[in-house]
């Protein structure tokens, strides 16, 4: 090689690097707009997810979704009166069912059965049992198909949306309602979704 | 007032009563089946119990709609002459004590041996304890269930 072609090819590195070192310096400021986009919508999905578990968290979801092998009662969720079991199906022992007592709307009187179409627990080899868990492990339950009744996370929405489920928000006089109304609820597990369905730590 | 049809210890009934009375007064007052108790009337003690399409459910909490066209099987259906597994287990063990919550505690036994021919204690505990006994009888009442079961299996 000359000395010409030296210099000029010593001439061509320097200025590749010289590009490299300029597109390299260009990097972080669009890496930081797409972190800072990200991490909004992270917090919007964290803020939606702590409205959602307010609800779940509520005694009238929380009272079945327990991992005791029988319904709860009241605000303190105590074991339901009789001791009555959860069954393989979730509704009940063979021959006492939960629709013995349960029947399609509220009885009238206070402490009366309460009632919804289809009463029921979360079956037995998937309680999606919540009560105790962390915000975080309540997040990731609620996500996870082999946990949640093998949902998808836009199965969750028509979930919220059955009677028994709806039977929260009119559970029969003595019964404390969830924190937020219905409409909030799903709208606010929609945002959660929608953003990106983020869990806590 | 609207009718409602439903079969009754396998006869066909009309009703023309309010469709939110309980079934247990249907069967009571209206077709005079009275085997069948009023305990508590909120589902708590079970006397009450009779079988919808073969289920055990309670009567005073029932509506009569909710029933349109099912099949009720209440005390006097078991059988007439006594045939029942479950009424000669509980006429041998001699059960009762004063007697009024039994027409219900032995409808839910019948409910459970008709789904689970070979029932542990375990399972006994778990379908009966919806039935209250002030008597006390629960000890006799696993007895005939067990007792009922042998009497069912045997007759095969």
């Amino acid at each position: 090689m000359t000395l010409r072609h030296q210099n000029r090819f010593l001439f061509c590195v320097c200025l590749a690097t010289l590009l490299l070192l300029a597109s390299i310096a260009d990097l972080p400021p669009r890496a930081s707009a797409g972190a800072q986009a990200s991490s909004g919508n992270n917090e919007k999905s964290l803020l939606a997810f702590r409205s959602v578990a307010s609800v779940l968290t509520s005694p009238r979801c929380l009272n079945c979704h327990s991992s005791y092998d029988g319904p709860l009662q009241g605000d303190d969720h105590h074991p339901h009166a009789m001791n009555v079991r959860r069954g393989p199906d979730g509704k009940g022992s063979s021959a006492l069912r939960c629709f013995a007592c349960h029947q399609a709307e509220n009885g009238k009187m206070l402490h009366s059965p309460p009632g919804a179409a289809d009463w029921q627990l979360p079956p037995a080899k998937t309680p999606m049992a919540w009560k105790g868990l962390s915000m975080g492990e309540l997040c990731r339950t609620l996500k996870d198909p082999a946990k949640n009744g093998n949902r998808s996370l836009q199965d969750l929405v028509p979930h919220m949306d059955t009677s028994l489920v709806r039977w929260a928000w009119n559970p029969g006089p003595g019964r404390t309602v969830p924190p937020l109304s219905h409409d909030d609820f799903v709208s606010r597990l929609k945002e959660w979704i929608d953003t990106g369905a983020a869990c806590p730590e | 007032m609207a009718t409602t049809r439903l079969f009754v210890n396998g006869k066909p009934r009309e009703l023309n009563i309010d469709p939110a009375t309980p079934l247990l007064w249907a069967l009571r007052e209206q077709l005079g089946l009275t085997g069948t108790k009023f305990g508590c009337g909120m589902a708590l003690c079970g006397a009450c119990t009779v079988h919808v399409d073969g289920n055990a459910l309670r009567s005073c909490v029932t509506p009569l709609r909710a029933v349109e066209g099912k099949r009720i099987t209440t005390i006097e259906g078991l059988s007439s002459d006594l045939s029942h597994p479950v009424q000669r287990a509980w006429l041998q063990v001699q059960v009762p004590q004063c007697g009024y919550c039994q027409p219900g505690q032995m409808m839910s036994a019948a409910a459970l041996l008709a789904v689970n021919a070979n029932p542990s204690d375990a399972d006994i505990d778990d379908a009966m304890a919806g039935n209250l006994c002030r008597c006390g009888t629960y000890a006799r009442i696993r007895k005939a269930i067990h007792l009922a079961a042998d009497l069912a299996r045997s007759a095969k």
